[in-house]
């Protein structure tokens, strides 16, 4: 399995942030994200088209920024798609959950180095 | 304002893309405030002053399309410089915030070195765009600059109802060989302030000076109402003030100033005449040309302030006027009537 962080877009992250601040975008990120995961299958369930996007947006957003790639990519689809047929819509929030936690430790495991 | 230390407004509703582009830019050396969604930046930029705005576009309650549609409607805030930084899908939205007057867009994530360069373009023009601004401010009266600034640039003009008035120092050219030059610039420039304070005090508008005269239009570019009316007591706080500055202390020993002013109202046509390159706003008409005409009459008939018939009708009887008969004018086919505003009162 490849590794949910690509080391190259992180290590630009730290030069150009500071190590030090990429630490607290970090702990940042990981208090953010349960709330964007938990607003996406929300707004799933309430059928809310706008919301839905505007989550997986973010998530797309933020796992760019630490190069999470396949965070992002997935929040695109997810995105792009939009609202769909609820079954599917609701697996690919777990994939999408499941690619988080998968991130969420490589990051805590690149912030505790 | 430099490139570095500009106060820069950042609006996310993402905590991480907040945080992380503030960090770039406060590294760059800029004061960073953050705003959570579209509502809570107007709120902002509307309370204090920023020289740019970076926006996201996907916000709740207010998107940035929707801060971009309210900053183009706001005459305050429409030329401040916004920079949209989003990870939008679609070309089409990219489109439409540069149609909407976003000077730049940057991809997010945002690479620094592009966001460094953009800002520091952005700022530079914002600059020249005041400096532009504040240049109009002092060549133009306010009034003028602020037509310029809602409706543009354009030569050409429009009929209205006005009153011109024109004033100069008398026996100033006298004056001005006996008094060293120095003293010649000090006396005018204090006129000058006065005779302004003067007329734009009751709504006038200096459009134009010339040595020692100058000329005023009431009722252009803004409609006023009793214009003519407004004119008259400009005159007379003119008189007031020309008195109160020949009693001055450093005036003392000096032969005292006096004026002589020339009002007329009627259809005057107001706009901007010259060229593309060199333009002035104006009036012309009768009743600019009847109001220089009288201004040169004041000094034949020995009244400080006379007006035609139109401004002495809409005067009525708030003020003491005395008839003069009628006096055939320069360029005037038919004598005019005359009337002299007797000084010392107000209304």
């Amino acid at each position: 399995m490849t590794s949910a962080i690509d080391p190259a877009r992180f290590a630009d992250l730290q030069a150009t942030a500071g190590a030090d601040f990429v630490v607290e975008l970090i702990d940042t990120f990981l208090q953010e994200a349960p709330g964007l995961l938990a607003e996406l299958r929300a707004a799933r369930a309430d059928g809310d088209a706008d919301r839905y996007r505007r989550a997986a947006h973010s998530l797309k957003s933020n796992g760019n920024t630490f190069g999470a790639t396949a965070l992002g990519a997935q929040a695109r689809e997810i995105e792009l798609a939009g609202l769909g047929e609820a079954a599917a819509d609701v697996a690919r929030i777990a994939a999408l959950e499941a690619e988080y936690a998968r991130a969420a430790q490589a990051l805590r495991e690149l912030r505790d180095v | 304002m430099s490139e570095r230390g500009a106060r820069l407004l950042v609006v996310d509703d993402n905590k991480v893309n907040r945080l992380l582009l503030a960090r770039s830019l406060e590294l760059q050396g800029h004061a960073v405030t953050l705003a959570e969604n579209g509502r809570i930046a107007l709120e902002r930029l509307r309370h204090e002053p920023f020289d740019l705005l970076l926006l996201d576009i996907e916000m709740p309650e207010m998107n940035g399309i929707q801060v971009l549609e309210e900053l183009k409607r706001d005459r305050q805030l429409r030329d401040l410089p916004v920079i949209v930084t989003s990870a939008i899908e679609g070309l089409d939205n990219v489109v439409r915030c540069i149609e909407l007057g976003a000077e730049d867009y940057l991809h997010k994530p945002v690479n620094p070195v592009l966001l460094k360069a953009r800002i520091g373009a952005s700022l530079e023009k914002k600059r020249l765009r005041d400096q532009q601004k504040e240049l109009v401010r002092r060549f133009a009266t306010r009034e003028v600059a602020q037509d310029l600034d809602a409706s543009g640039f354009a030569l050409g003009g429009h009929r209205v109802q006005a009153t011109a008035m024109f004033s100069d120092i008398r026996g100033f050219t006298a004056m001005s060989e006996q008094q060293p030059p120095e003293e010649i610039i000090d006396l005018l420039n204090t006129y000058y302030t006065l005779m302004f304070d003067a007329i734009s005090g009751r709504g006038g508008v200096v459009n134009q000076m010339v040595g020692d005269g100058l000329m005023a239009i009431f009722g252009a570019p803004l409609p006023l109402a009793d214009a003519g009316g407004a004119a008259v007591q400009a005159a007379l706080d003119m008189l007031e003030m020309i008195e109160l500055y020949n009693r001055e202390p450093d005036r003392a020993g000096k032969p005292p100033i006096e004026i002589g002013i020339g009002i007329a109202s009627g259809d005057v046509i107001a706009g901007y005449t010259g060229t593309q390159q060199r333009a002035t706003y104006t009036c012309v008409g009768d009743a600019v040309n009847l109001a220089a005409r009288l201004e040169a009459h004041t000094k034949s008939v020995g009244h400080a302030i006379l007006t035609d018939a139109v401004t002495r009708r809409a005067v009525g009887d708030r003020c003491r006027i005395e008839a003069l008969g009628t006096v055939p004018l320069k360029g005037k086919a038919e004598a005019v009537e005359v009337y002299s505003v007797i000084g010392g009162q107000k209304f």
